[in-house]
């Protein structure tokens, strides 16, 4: 089973992302976004960033996780190149999420070739598979 | 879906289902056939469906799917009883183009136009990841975000005659930074004065052509040959991040239930959260037109330090073409404030309205539209007809047709350079990749975009320029 694909969008990056479980569709989901910016398999170890985030439902959860790796890649410099671990748990009011990411920080050795605005919510799908089912996930982002 | 054609060029998609008001496309059968391919048309629909829309809902010529609202997309909401909505202004808050005229001629540069593309390439920071040479303390970018291109000037920046011509004079007032979260502030502080990636560039251009010698005129655009700059860029990280923050506020605020498209989650403007997004929006506007204010200002120093001067290099007009801004409009006879989104759409004001620079006023505002790579960019003056039309709005560029994976399958960023190298245009970029992905194969023609906004009189043709040197993050 492929981790992605890459879906024709006229003017941003569309990509459905895929796992035995929720939680392997959300990291890959993270290796999609980022294979638009950069080949994250070409990435080392040798960084490691710890991610916390909530929200009111799985969509918006997925949108912050997502987003908070551009916002390390902006502010941090940080090139993701694995999700080591990924959990998701129910809140009281909504869900959270704890991810340990891995990857290097920005050199001159790197190549960027792509620019990510933001994660939206436009064409945004969760379908969460039952016991033995693949889960899949859909995200479309501003380019 | 039912679409009437009203004239050559205007199409009406009935009002129905929940549709408040019907949608107008503007668009010559082919355009409209490119926009029937993806999901424009079926967002413009989706936005007459939100709460105090006035007239109708917009489509621009240049039109193509966007997220929530189309890009290409303008619609207007009673100030009073109607929405703000952080997806019909986009991600990128305040992306515009500002285009500086000069005295020099194409044979002036001729042979130092690698040497100025170099010298730009070397002095303006862009591509991804990069940030910028200056380093900004909280307090200083709070003050950037209050008062945009002002602050800029007055710190050395450029000429106070910019301001003048430039959108809201280079400032929108209602900005309040302390709507602005830490995370955007940290995202902001390392990208002023940067270019960055994707569609954004920087070039040199000459006059290839002047239509209307009058506008041109009062615009300084004086002879075919003449050298000519334009820069193309927003918000940058900090736009971006104040568009997902408030997107989140608005959504744990009034819930999605009911949204055909969550990417249109909007507040009434007069609610808290509505007033809240506004403001934010202002301060990142604001960051916009410092970010190009430096820009033009660096830029100014090439010409200066390659050519001897920069003595003529004045500032035409910079132009917002991802905004919400507050306007008076007619609607059925008398004048009403509206909350105008131009979404990926360039207010093209005619003579007289208050909000056009005094130089420009007898003849209505400049209005710059960027073609795609390598290609053609055009002047248009805005039309007292247009505010009738499309409460004063025309395209903002050539408008995507192609998919950037599908463009980077297809084109080499290596052999696009070369391209335009044997048509005489240097390219320099931070990615080839990058480079393939904004190939002008992959944008609609940006003529035919213009000839019917034109046609439409959304806009009159003024003047085409062409390019010598393109700058690409």
């Amino acid at each position: 089973m492929d981790r992605y694909r890459i879906l024709p969008h006229t003017a941003d990056g569309k990509f459905e992302a895929f796992g035995a479980t929720l939680e392997e569709a959300f990291g890959n989901a993270a290796l999609a976004m980022v294979s638009l910016m950069w080949d994250w398999s070409k990435i080392q170890p040798s960084v490691e960033h710890l991610v916390r985030v909530e929200g009111s439902d799985k969509e918006q959860l997925l949108v912050k996780f997502l987003g908070e790796i551009i916002y390390l890649f902006e502010t941090r410099q940080f090139l993701l190149g694995r999700v080591r671990t990924l959990r998701l748990r129910p809140l009281l009011d909504g869900f959270g999420l704890e991810a340990a990411l891995d990857g290097e920080t920005l050199s001159s050795g790197h190549e960027i070739y792509g620019d990510i605005k933001a994660v939206t919510y436009h064409e945004l799908a969760i379908e969460e598979g039952g016991p033995g089912e693949r889960s899949r996930v859909q995200v479309v982002v501003d380019m | 879906m039912d679409i009437r054609r009203i004239d050559e060029n205007t199409w009406e998609i009935p009002a129905e289902g929940g549709m408040r008001v019907p949608a107008v496309v503007y668009a010559s059968a082919r355009l409209l056939q490119d926009m029937r391919r993806d999901q424009t048309l079926v967002q413009a629909r989706n936005v007459a469906c939100l709460p105090g829309i006035e007239r109708r809902s917009f489509v621009m010529p240049d039109a193509h799917q966007g997220y929530g609202f189309p890009i290409g997309g303008v619609a207007a909401f009673d100030a009073d009883e109607g929405i703000i909505s952080p997806g019909g202004v986009g991600y990128d808050i305040n992306c515009g183009v500002r285009l500086l005229r000069t005295d020099y001629t194409e044979s002036d540069v001729a042979s130092k136009s690698k040497t100025l593309l170099a010298a730009i390439f070397e002095e303006v920071p862009a591509g991804v990841g990069k940030g910028g040479v200056t380093k900004l303390s909280r307090s200083v970018l709070r003050e950037i975000l209050s008062r945009g291109a002002e602050w800029a000037v007055e710190n050395g920046y450029g000429r106070k005659e910019d301001l003048e011509r430039t959108e809201e004079g280079g400032r929108m007032a209602d900005a309040a930074p302390e709507e602005i979260s830490e995370r955007a502030l940290e995202r902001g502080v390392p990208q002023l004065g940067t270019l960055g990636a994707g569609n954004h560039f920087l070039e040199i251009q000459k006059v290839e052509e002047i239509r209307d010698p009058a506008a041109a005129r009062a615009f300084g655009i004086d002879f075919p040959g003449q050298v000519m700059l334009m820069i193309h860029c927003g918000s940058r990280g900090l736009g971006h991040q104040v568009a997902t923050d408030h997107i989140e506020i608005m959504e744990n605020a009034f819930g999605v239930a009911g949204l055909p498209d969550r990417e249109l989650v909007a507040a009434p403007f007069r609610s808290k959260e509505g007033q809240r997004y506004y403001r934010a929006m202002c301060a990142a506007v604001n960051y916009a037109f410092a970010n190009r204010q430096m820009i033009a200002h660096w830029v100014r120093d090439v010409f200066a330090r390659v050519l001897g001067s920069a003595r003529g290099v004045d500032q035409v007009y910079d132009v917002c073409h991802n905004v919400a801004k507050v306007e008076e409009h007619d609607v059925g006879g008398r004048s009403k404030r509206l909350v105008v989104h131009r979404k990926g759409a360039t207010r093209s004001f005619g003579p007289g309205r208050a909000e056009v620079p005094a130089a420009y006023r007898a003849t209505g505002q400049p209005v710059l539209i960027p073609g795609s790579m390598g290609t053609a960019s055009f002047v248009l003056v805005g039309t007292a007809e247009a505010e009738a039309l499309s409460f004063g709005s025309t395209a903002h560029g050539a408008g995507r047709l192609m998919s950037r994976h599908e463009a980077l399958r297809r084109f080499r960023g290596e052999k696009i350079r070369d391209d335009l190298a044997r048509r005489g245009i240097e390219l320099k970029s931070t990615s080839w990749k990058g480079v393939a992905e904004e190939a002008a194969e992959a944008y609609k023609d940006v003529d035919e975009v213009v000839r019917v906004s034109s046609a439409v009189g959304l806009g009159r043709v003024v003047a085409k320029l062409v390019p010598l040197g393109v700058m690409k993050g």
